[in-house]
């Protein structure tokens, strides 16, 4: 029941063919059995089987078990974005995608570990210990929603939810074989989610196929007068929209994001291509902005923002003193502190927000020519655990494919497409702001004519 | 011999009266609240909450902007000011940078060079050697007003801060109470040759100063102190000083040891905010009378300029004499002004202002009441009353207390 997907979770729930507490105890159980080994979850909602007792299965995610990544506020449940600075804080307040979810009928089934303050890409960051990946533990799951990714993968809970401020979806969701969904800047609400960088940061899903992702989406989604980013315009039925059948799109492979994979995993990237080809649309090879640019771009206006946005974590109100920041965290306030300092400004941020404008232009113009673009979220399979050691701008060489579209604030798919040694690959597909539609269509044509996406890793 | 000339120039916060805070629902009345009972996510920074900029004080900024001749930016943003301050919940300030609403205006041939929006502070309580902090002012809407150094004169600076503390009050967007924190003024002050017309290369900031009697005070003194310094050859500090009402004197405040780095970038969390011309023009349209008009209409309809002052300084006066605008009805209304009985006292200001004169005068009166002796208490009353004539004496004698408690 647990590696049910959630289409059908729901499905099963309204014929009753098994009730909301079977399915929250079949999640339940997978936790107890594997996550010693994986360590998905930093903390189980002991009121979970209780709330399943109670759920109306008539809501749109009645009684379904949904894992939230550690940086949503949960009333009642810690949230530590896996800082120990943070270390059982309670939150008094509730965020509102997971209000949303709740609303929906969503069962929180617990908060799932990630990259401390969501700095890093394999959650080798977490001051709880790293997650590890389902398909071979030896391996990273990726980051920094990695917990929730590899609770996806372990089939620990039915749906998660992670946040992407460049690749943190998308990359993790790569590595361990899920489907992650970026949605554009603004669509989804941050309000309640611990800021990592105010100007990328965006929630979205980690489910088991795209329909999956439509679905969440859908729920999530939309203005909320609590954050002035969100958009106001209107959300689409996206579990419905997503069906219709576009045909004879363009689609541009740009050739500078292939030239940075590995080529075992562009091979496999090629096919997928080709498979796009046979659904009848129209690839051809383009030319971006080189990704690398991306890199210096993003690295300025996230750590700037992150040395900031960390300010208020002075243990005066709450949380624990600035001396249980990790090295990480500290590495990113001090080199952002620098960049924003007084004769500094014109050269780092404000060159850097310059570059931004051009980047986002070079989409603007790209997506003159083409529907989507093919962008995979990552330039290989999942690193070996320990990678990170020593490499403090891993994250950044990780995550140089989905940078770009981070930073323009795009849409993004990361859908599985093969193997290299047991190990998941992904490729993905972008588009212009709220074009979330067209990109899940897209994404649920390749995922009906192929079989990647279901298979299972053996735990 | 020199004879030296003050350049002076102002930075005038003033805090709207809006229902809600700058950027949360919170009300902003936090006047004699007790303390944390008006705070929410927001105002509390606490993690993952987000700024959501409040309408209201942003047409209220703009609308004193106009009032003082203004120009308005179409584009304009928020900024973060980044410090640390535990009265500064999130680490920054939210405030505005290089793109204020409002920008080179003018009042009373001064030059204004911003007006803009921003968010207060907490305050800082310190009781029994501990500091509490009290987060009700958090985020409430703070407008700024800044000027050129173009002040030559105590006087001018006088006639000008009253003459805003007016504009604000017509405008009805802030009690502008000096006393109540809701308006605080901070001067500029260097010195220079007479004949020069260059900026001197060092500026002495005075802050924390509630009352225009002691902002003039400290102008003085200070004018007097840097004067008599580079008489002596000596060039005065680049420094920010408080006024001692007790003393009437300017005092050194702790120099912080390097100038701050706000490392100001644009805020994230807030998008950049548009106007159109039209949305400028209705706000101006939208402007009530302004003093200076209501002064100028009042001179035209053949009031002496003393009656202009008293009528047009009182809302309610000048309602009262618009209903029949005669010179007989003037008379009537001025005449019958000391009848008022909350008018009949002094204002707790000047009050004070003589009760400290008047212990600074007596040390022995002091040690008397610190001793128990609670008689002398009716000798400095007398000598207070000899002075101001009729005086609210609960107040005073209450004054009278605060300020020998503090001797
Ligand atoms: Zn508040």
């Amino acid at each position: 029941m647990n590696k049910l997907s959630l289409i059908h979770a729901r499905d099963g729930l309204k014929k009753r063919k098994f009730s909301s507490v079977e399915l929250v105890k079949s999640c339940l159980d997978q936790i107890v059995k594997h996550d010693k080994k994986i360590h998905a979850f930093l903390h189980i909602n002991s009121e979970a089987l209780s709330q399943a007792q109670k759920a109306d299965v008539t809501l749109p995610l009645g009684g379904i078990p949904v894992a939230v990544k550690d940086n949503f506020l949960t009333i009642g449940m810690p949230t530590t974005a896996s800082s120990k600075v943070l270390d059982e804080y309670l939150p008094h307040y509730e965020s509102t995608v997971t209000q949303k979810l709740i609303e929906a009928g969503a069962i929180i089934l617990g908060k799932t570990n990630m990259d401390a303050w969501a700095h890093g890409s394999s959650t080798e960051t977490s001051d709880y210990g790293s997650t590890k990946n389902p398909w071979n533990t030896d391996y990273l799951p990726g980051g920094s929603s990695g917990g929730s990714a590899a609770a996806i993968a372990a089939d620990m809970c039915t749906a998660a939810i992670g946040s992407e401020t460049a690749g943190s979806i998308r990359q993790p969701a790569a590595w361990c074989g899920a489907t992650g969904f970026k949605p554009t800047y603004g669509r989804v609400s941050r309000y309640g989610v611990i800021a990592m960088a105010s100007s990328t940061d965006s929630p979205g899903p980690i489910t088991k196929t795209v329909e999956d992702a439509a679905l969440l989406t859908q729920i999530i989604a939309g203005h909320d007068p609590f954050d002035a980013t969100t958009s106001p315009l209107p959300v689409p039925t996206y579990s419905i929209s997503m069906h219709l059948r576009a045909k004879h799109l363009r689609i541009g492979i740009p050739k500078e994001y292939l030239d940075v994979m590995q080529p075992e995993a562009k091979k496999l990237v090629l096919e997928a291509v080709n498979k796009l080809t046979e659904l009848g649309h129209k690839v051809e090879e383009t030319s971006l902005i080189h990704p690398k640019y991306s890199i210096g771009v993003y690295t300025i206006v996230q750590r700037s923002e992150v040395s900031s946005n960390l300010a208020r974590y002075d243990g005066i109100r709450y949380g624990r003193d600035r001396t249980y920041f990790g090295d990480e965290a500290k590495r990113r306030i001090m080199l952002g502190t620098y960049a924003l300092s007084s004769g500094y400004y014109d050269q780092y941020y404000s060159k850097a927000q310059k570059l931004r404008t051009l980047i986002i232009q070079d989409f603007h113009s790209a997506f003159h020519k083409y529907d989507l673009l093919i962008d995979p979220a990552s330039p290989g399979p999942a690193l070996k655990v320990g990678a990170t050691a020593n490499e403090p701008m891993f994250g950044e060489m990780q995550d140089v494919l989905v940078e770009p579209s981070s930073i323009a604030g795009l849409t993004g798919v990361s859908i599985p497409c093969g193997f290299i040694s047991g190990l998941p690959i992904s490729f993905g597909l972008i588009g212009t702001q709220f074009s979330e539609s067209l990109v899940l269509q897209i994404a649920n044509q390749f995922q009906l004519a192929t079989n990647w996406h279901l298979q299972k890793p053996n735990i | 011999m020199t004879s030296w000339q003050p350049v002076i120039g102002f930075e005038v916060h003033i805090e709207l009266a809006t229902n809600s805070k700058m950027f949360c629902g919170c009300p902003a009345d936090h006047f004699g609240k007790p303390p944390n009972t008006q705070t929410c996510p927001v105002c509390l920074g606490l993690p993952g909450a987000l700024p959501v900029p409040n309408a209201k004080a942003i047409e209220w900024c703009i609308k004193l902007g106009l009032a003082l001749g203004c120009q308005i930016n179409l584009t304009s943003k928020f900024d973060r000011k980044n410090y640390f301050y535990p009265d500064l919940p999130k680490g920054y300030q939210i405030s505005q940078y290089d793109q204020p609403f409002c920008h080179h205006g003018e009042l009373l041939g001064h030059k204004i060079t911003r007006v803009h929006l921003e968010e207060d502070t907490g305050k800082l309580l310190h009781q029994a050697g501990k500091t509490l902090i009290d987060f009700n002012r958090s985020g409430v809407p703070l407008v700024e007003v800044v000027t050129e150094p173009d002040f030559e004169s105590v006087q001018d600076s006088d006639v000008f801060l009253k003459e805003l503390q007016s504009i604000i009050r017509t405008l009805k967007i802030s009690a502008a109470d000096m006393e109540k924190g809701s308006m605080r003024l901070e001067a500029n002050i260097s010195v220079r040759p007479t004949n020069s017309a260059d900026l001197p290369n060092y500026k002495v900031e005075i802050k924390n100063v509630n009352s225009f009697r002691f902002i003039k005070k400290a102008i003085e003194f200070e004018i007097t102190r840097q004067s008599r310094l580079l008489e002596s050859g000596v060039n005065p500090k680049q420094e920010t000083r408080g006024f001692s009402e007790t003393k009437g004197e300017t005092v050194g405040q702790r120099s912080k040891e390097a100038a701050h780095d706000y490392r100001y970038f644009p805020e994230p969390d807030i998008p950049p905010i548009q106007f159109t011309t039209e949305q400028i023009e209705t706000w101006r349209s939208q402007l009530p009378k302004l003093p200076s008009r209501i002064r100028q209409d009042l001179l035209n309809l053949g009031l002496s300029e003393n009656y202009v002052k008293i009528i047009a300084a009182d809302e309610k006066m000048f309602n009262e004499f618009m209903k029949k605008p005669s010179k007989a009805n003037a008379d009537s209304i001025v005449n019958k002004r000391p009848s008022k009985s909350e008018s009949s006292f002094p204002s707790s200001e000047d009050t004070r202002s003589v009760a400290e004169r008047v212990i600074a005068a007596n040390p022995k009166a002091i040690a008397d009441i610190k001793a128990g002796k609670i008689q002398v208490m009716g000798f400095l009353l007398g000598q207070i009353k000899k002075e101001l004539g009729n005086i609210d004496v609960p107040l005073t004698q209450k004054l009278i207390n605060v300020i020998i408690a503090s001797c």
